[in-house]
């Protein structure tokens, strides 16, 4: 009797866990069916009926542009920083202390997004505005830093760099493990070379790293696409415009954020169709990020 | 021969090398000389940093390619970029956790914590502004809603992530549906928050009707979050489990179910346990999928399943964004800073305990 209830046992367990399993393919499935089932009023309604009255693509057309200014931005400033400091804990901080300063550096990551919003909004912006005024005056002449700057500092660059500090912890835990995999021969035959350490590294360290370091900025990437309240709090939104430093521009997932509350009936299906259309960026940017991350797992020379 | 050991200084092998002290005295000249220049322009701290910073970067170089060429120079470039690209990413840490310590103590009472927002209104902060009355209300009913939702947060997702890292681990032998589900959980992990509030909302309208909010909403919401961050962090932990342990179990006939509930698991709880606090800790903070899903309550409310709910997050977000009292934010702005110190205050110390757990609970090797 045992026998058969242990046996029974067996079945049922390795069918709960397999069922476990699938739901998670089933659940990211679903997230797009219902997104769609919830968004497709959006896609078809009248075009007056849209907000702006011209059809939803040249509604979200805009939002969609700021959302890859905004990430850009994040980009740009949090790459070479990460990877600096990526570079530091694994090449130059002292053996002892490096666990240590890799913790440091993943509180970055502990902080709620929220609360980044709220320093960017009260301590950064008023930092910042200063700055933009004289960017407008003596550099105004580009057209990103075009004039007259913000009068409180929450424009486009501000959130940009809120979401810099928010996704170098990402970039840089991966770049790390990344870089501690270097095969160990392969820079001590470079220092032993005569190769100073900044030889070595560009040597043997990055070359090795440039697939995981790829695939971290795409993931930092991801992150930065889709982070919501650091943008919804730090930047006044705004329409489309080419300076990084007045008022305006909006991301997908701040405008969601922003009027969700309010929204109803057709309102509340465009707002979900524009969630629907992040999730198919960060979900393509993702798989990009984890393919390029799979593809070399075998072939790094980690496991060797 | 002898010549060259005893003037060992002069020798060819160290001749053109800087002296071990050089850079200690480019940083005393580096700040003295940014000191001297700041004064001229209008002194500031942070100011007078960063030009030392540069100063002490262009000096170590230009010095170094003067006397060691153009090979060493490059290095210690790279050396100073490297140094301080880690101290710049110390500032907005150091910055954030200062401004919600200053801005967030005053607040930080015993009657802000154990008081909700109800019957708070605008009159009540205007008094509070004009220094005629404390600033009343608190986080009561966000401390109940964040702890309730996480809570069903957890129930879902442990299950469900436990069970699918078993599956990987245990059952699939690597077959190309493990493949998928590991691949789909690595990219669930990049999942906007706000798009798995969304989800959550078209997941209950079209269950159960459209206007859904509520605590269980934002539950599920959650879960979308945390599970793929359960998954991953299991996976890992039975992985390292040795295969003796459960190769010994089967030769004494246990069953495989048997094998894995009694001996695989328990032997890698702690670290199960450290990677599911891991995951609370990163969803207790987030904003976005609970501001869609459980709207905002100003009164307690321990009900998940009907009414709408109160976070910290959202707290902090609704108190900066809408103040209670419009002409006088400052009280709402007190209760937000004390409610991100608190936020933060809760979210390190469930990292704090994650590694703890990892570290105490560590299963003993008995060797």
């Amino acid at each position: 009797m045992s026998k058969q209830t242990s046996r029974a046992g067996d079945r049922i367990f390795s069918t709960t866990a397999l069922m476990a399993g699938v739901l998670i393919l089933v659940v990211l499935f679903s997230v797009a069916v219902f997104l769609l089932i919830q968004a497709l009023p959006a896609f078809f309604a009248d075009p007056s009926e849209i907000t702006g009255g011209e059809g939803f693509w040249s509604y979200i057309w805009p939002i969609i542009v700021g959302t890859v200014i905004a990430a850009a931005i994040a980009l740009i400033l949090a790459t070479p920083v990460a990877l600096g400091v990526a570079l530091f804990i694994s090449h130059y901080a002292p053996r002892r202390l490096s666990q240590g300063l890799g913790y440091v550096i993943d509180l970055l990551a502990a902080i709620p997004s929220v609360i980044y919003g709220v320093w960017g909004i009260t301590f950064l912006a008023v930092q910042l505005e200063p700055m933009y005024e004289w960017l407008a005056e003596y550099a105004g002449w580009i057209p990103i830093f075009a004039g007259p700057a913000s009068a409180t500092g929450k424009t486009m660059l501000t959130a940009g760099i809120v979401l810099a500090v928010m996704i170098l912890p990402i970039i840089t835990s991966i770049s790390r493990e990344i870089f501690l995999q270097t095969p160990k021969l392969h820079e001590e035959a470079a220092l032993a070379l005569g190769a100073t350490r900044w030889e070595m590294i560009r040597m043997t360290v990055i070359p090795f790293g440039r697939p995981g370091v790829i695939s971290a900025v795409m993931l930092g990437l991801g992150r930065a696409l889709g982070e919501t309240m650091a943008v919804a709090l730090v930047l006044s939104t705004g329409p489309l415009i080419l300076s990084l430093i007045q008022t305006g521009n909006s991301t997908i997932a701040a405008e969601i954020a922003l009027n969700y509350p309010e929204a109803y009936g057709l309102r509340l299906a465009e707002l979900i169709a524009a969630g629907l259309l992040l999730f198919i960026i960060t979900l393509a940017v993702n798989m990009v990020a984890r393919w390029v991350i799979t593809r070399n797992k075998d072939f790094s020379g980690a496991n060797a | 021969m002898t010549n060259t050991m005893t003037t060992r200084r002069k020798s060819n092998l160290t001749r053109g090398q800087l002296p071990k002290y050089t850079p200690w005295v480019v940083v005393a000249a580096a700040v003295v000389l940014a000191a001297a220049i700041m004064t001229l322009v209008g002194f500031s701290a942070f100011g007078w940093g960063v030009l030392a910073a540069i100063l002490f970067t262009v000096g170590l170089t230009g010095i170094s390619a003067a006397v060691e060429g153009a090979r060493q120079a490059k290095d210690k470039l790279a050396t100073c970029l490297v140094f301080g690209s880690f101290l710049i990413a110390l500032l907005p840490l150091i910055s954030v956790i200062w401004t919600v310590l200053v801005n967030g103590i005053p607040g930080l009472t015993f009657d802000f914590l154990f008081y909700s927002m109800n019957g708070v209104t605008g009159q009540f902060d205007d008094a509070a502004a004009a220094g005629e009355a404390p600033v009343v209300g608190g986080v009561y009913h966000a401390i109940v809603g964040t702890l309730l939702m996480t809570l069903w947060a957890t129930l879902i997702s442990v299950p469900v992530g436990l069970l699918a890292a078993v599956y990987l681990v245990e059952y699939s032998e690597g077959g190309r549906l493990a493949k998928a589900i590991t691949f789909f959980v690595d990219v669930m992990t990049g999942i906007p928050s706000i798009v798995a509030g969304l989800f959550a909302v078209a997941f209950f309208a079209v269950v159960f009707g459209p206007g859904t909010k509520t605590g269980i909403v934002a539950a599920v919401a959650l879960s979308v979050l945390m599970i793929p961050v359960v998954v991953r962090s299991t996976e890992e932990m039975l992985r390292i489990v040795p295969n003796e342990l459960r190769e010994a179990s089967y030769a004494l006939g246990v069953r495989k179910w048997r094998t894995i509930t009694k001996v695989v698991i328990p032997t890698a709880i702690s670290g199960i346990a450290s990677g599911v606090t891991l995951a609370i800790a990163r969803v207790v903070g987030e904003t976005a999928p609970i501001l869609v899903t459980a709207g905002f309550a100003t009164s307690i409310n321990f009900n998940v399943f009907s009414g709408w709910m109160a976070s910290l997050p959202t707290f902090i977000y609704t108190q900066i964004i809408t103040p209670t009292s419009p002409s006088n934010p400052d009280p709402s702005a007190q209760r937000a800073w004390a409610a991100a110190l608190l936020l933060i205050i809760l979210v390190m110390l469930l990292n704090l305990a994650a590694r703890l757990i990892a570290r105490f609970f560590a299963p003993k090797t008995g060797r």
